[in-house]
């Protein structure tokens, strides 16, 4: 969100105006008075657009900046409930400009992409004047040195009285990015104040999870309240899962093979009116009882759910331990369980594993042996 | 022949004396790869055994290569040493590394692989892949290698179990290589690569191809492919009903406003010829079609 990406560029010298963080509508007017009475009120949700969506607005004394924050708080923008409005002085733009650096797929480095044309989301200046964007290629192996910086800011177009206090902040934002190992690093708009000197006026920090383990100071950015109650959940049991919306639930092993899962299940739910999977929950190669239990316990909690479709390749986990784990995970659920199972297995043991399943003849799970074929009777069964 | 691996190759095992790294060297050892070696600085001068099957262990990846002539790393090695390991193989100029381990920080990998790149002696594979398998000749990672036969069919997937899935479907056919390159932001090996390397291995035939979302990989492979391969090329590609800006498990899995869509995937390769299935089995299927047919 804004406030924690401006934080993370106070920490690392980016001319940055933190502003006062509420959530309570009352705390705005203190705020205000604190920042000189007329500020700007700002949603702090996880999502671009909020300008558009009437998530800022600009209030010109205290009483006003109360009301502001009372109607933005609680607003639903593109599905994220605001919980948090971020009081912020205004400032005096004299210019605005796009910047940020970004983990290249494609060269398999970093970018920096620039542009004076800032305010406005980038891509729709890359579609009307796609001149207006450098982008500047960055070997991982140098970084942002001075001379890269130049090149930056030179390519971007800086007009001449900021280029040396651009090139500074280049690197303080470059600093932010390979410091905080963040997998992109935003500022739209970089302004020139009235008074000629940049500020980072808005800014979006995307952080690696990956690198969780170097950066326990990040476990703080997390949005727990603003995560989806059955999200939050399964990701306190170290499961991979997110949330759909359709009527199929869906346990896989592999992000792959589950990602097809998805689609094969959306396809056959085109024949029963349109009945779509509920959910992604991949749960890795070491499918044990406990984890299937887990993972069914996400999923039948799911009001959404009317049918539960277990897809499962016995790579290195073998189709009986899976079968196993079904089996026992269904005892451990008990009454819990209480919607139709479609079970597939493939791959190493399979004979065995169905052959558990066949003898447990639980009255919930029904085995089909194709993938195309258990999709198409998950999806019969969420139609009934 | 094959691709990458074949039944000379030597390999070592970087974070073998590992829970994980012990387990899939004994899957290895047991599937027909010459395991010569392991490394762990700690370790260095003992030897583990596997049923029967003694690994010297040495203390750096230059040390087993001289004394072995590995030309093959595979590495386990937890994500917060996975950069040191893989610099460290890149260093003695081992010729193919193949990451196995998931959750590598992106910067990481960003720095390993264009320091392999400035190198110009390293191949790496992955990382948070499968590692490749030339069924019946050698296995380099946690790939099952009982699944399929050595055959002329080339396989090349950012997913493992869609792998594993491919390979059960098209059994009786067998192939070369089936590589995975596995689905972070930055792999070491593309798709392009492999295609390339299939293009040239003359005892491929046709290739199967996987992709999933996020990235461009699958487009700038159906333009490689318009220019550059002549052999069957069949495709398939994961995660049409993925919402966007949701992470779908592997790390680079992600459509981002309107890029990265499976939708523009499928719709690139098909503009070239490929011809992508619906569903894994409708893939295996279009391909069974054109080995039949050839």
């Amino acid at each position: 969100m804004e406030y924690q990406a401006k934080e993370l560029f106070a920490k690392h010298d980016v001319p940055v105006t933190l502003g006062v963080v509420v959530e309570d509508p009352d705390r705005a007017a203190d705020a205000a008075r604190q920042l000189g009475d007329r500020v700007v009120v700002k949603a702090q949700v996880k999502t671009g657009g909020r300008g558009k969506a009437g998530g800022v607005k600009l209030a010109e004394n205290p009483d006003q900046a109360v009301e502001r924050a009372r109607d933005i708080l609680g607003m639903d923008i593109k599905g994220h409930t605001v919980h948090r409005v971020l009081i912020a002085p205004t400032a005096d733009i004299a210019d605005e400009y796009y910047f940020s650096f970004l983990v290249d797929r494609t060269n398999r480095g970093y970018l920096c992409i620039a542009s004076v044309e800032g305010g406005v989301e980038i891509e729709e200046v890359a579609h009307s004047n796609p001149d207006a964007i450098a982008r500047v290629p960055i070997d991982p192996q140098v970084g942002v040195d001075d001379a890269k910086a130049a090149e930056i800011v030179a390519a971007t177009g800086f007009p001449e009285e900021v280029a040396d206090e651009a090139k500074d902040v280049v690197k303080r934002l470059w600093a932010v990015f390979i410091e905080e190992d963040a997998s992109l690093v935003e500022v739209n708009p970089l302004v020139r104040l009235g008074d000629g000197h940049l500020e980072a006026l808005d800014g979006k920090v995307t952080l690696d999870a990956n690198a969780d383990f170097r950066h326990s100071e990040h476990a703080g950015y997390e949005d727990k309240a603003a995560a989806d109650p059955l999200e939050a959940k399964a990701k306190a049991k170290g499961l991979n899962y997110v949330k759909l919306d359709g009527a199929v639930g869906i346990i896989g092993n592999g992000a792959g093979l589950v990602m097809s899962t998805l689609d094969v299940v959306a396809y056959a739910g085109e024949k029963y009116d349109g009945v779509k999977p509920a959910n992604f929950l991949d749960i890795g190669g070491g499918a044990s009882a406990e984890v299937m239990a887990d993972g069914l316990d996400v999923i039948l909690n799911d009001e959404q759910v009317k049918s539960v479709f277990v897809n499962v390749f016995g790579g290195i986990t073998a189709c009986d331990a899976v079968a196993n784990g079904i089996v026992s995970a269904l005892g451990m659920l008990g009454d819990e369980a209480n919607k139709p199972l479609v079970v597939r297995l493939d791959g190493n043991n399979v004979e065995e594993g169905r052959r558990i399943l066949d003898e447990a003849n639980h009255p919930l799970v029904t085995l089909v042996d194709t993938m195309d074929g258990a999709a198409d009777r998950a999806a019969e069964l969420a139609s009934k | 022949m094959s691709i990458f691996l074949n039944e000379q190759s030597k390999v070592i095992v970087q974070g073998m004396t590992g829970s994980e790294g012990q387990k899939h060297t004994r899957r290895m050892i047991a599937a027909g790869t010459n395991i010569v070696g392991g490394v762990n600085p700690k370790k260095a001068g003992q030897s583990m055994d596997f049923d029967g099957t003694s690994v010297p262990v040495f203390g750096t990846v230059k040390e087993a290569m001289d004394a072995t002539g590995a030309d093959v790393s595979v590495v386990f090695v937890p994500p917060a040493g996975t950069k040191g390991a893989v610099t460290e193989a890149v260093d003695a100029a081992m010729p193919l590394v193949v990451v196995i381990t998931e959750g590598v920080p992106v910067h990481d990998t960003a720095d390993f692989f264009s320091y392999a790149q400035a190198k110009g002696t390293t191949r790496i594979i992955g990382p948070n892949c499968p590692g490749l398998i030339s069924p019946g000749k050698s296995n380099a990672g946690i790939i099952p290698a009982d699944i399929t036969k050595g055959g002329r069919v080339g396989l090349v997937s950012k997913s493992g179990t869609l792998t594993y899935q491919m390979m059960y479907e098209l059994r009786d056919f067998g192939f070369s290589s089936c590589v995975g390159i596995g689905g972070d932001p930055i792999v070491g090996t593309t798709h392009i690569d492999c295609l390339q390397a299939f293009q040239d291995d003359p005892d491929t035939d046709a290739i199967v191809m996987i992709g999933e979302i996020g990235g461009d990989a699958e487009e700038r492979a159906a333009d490689y492919i318009k220019e550059h391969v002549t052999k069957p090329v069949v495709g398939y590609v994961a995660g049409f009903t993925a919402p966007e800006g949701k992470t779908m498990g592997h790390a680079g899995a992600i459509v981002s406003g309107s890029s990265g869509t499976a939708a523009a995937k499928k719709e690139a390769l098909e503009a070239v010829g490929v011809k992508v299935g619906k569903t894994p089995s409708e893939t295996a299927q279009l391909m069974r079609e054109i080995l039949q047919n050839g």
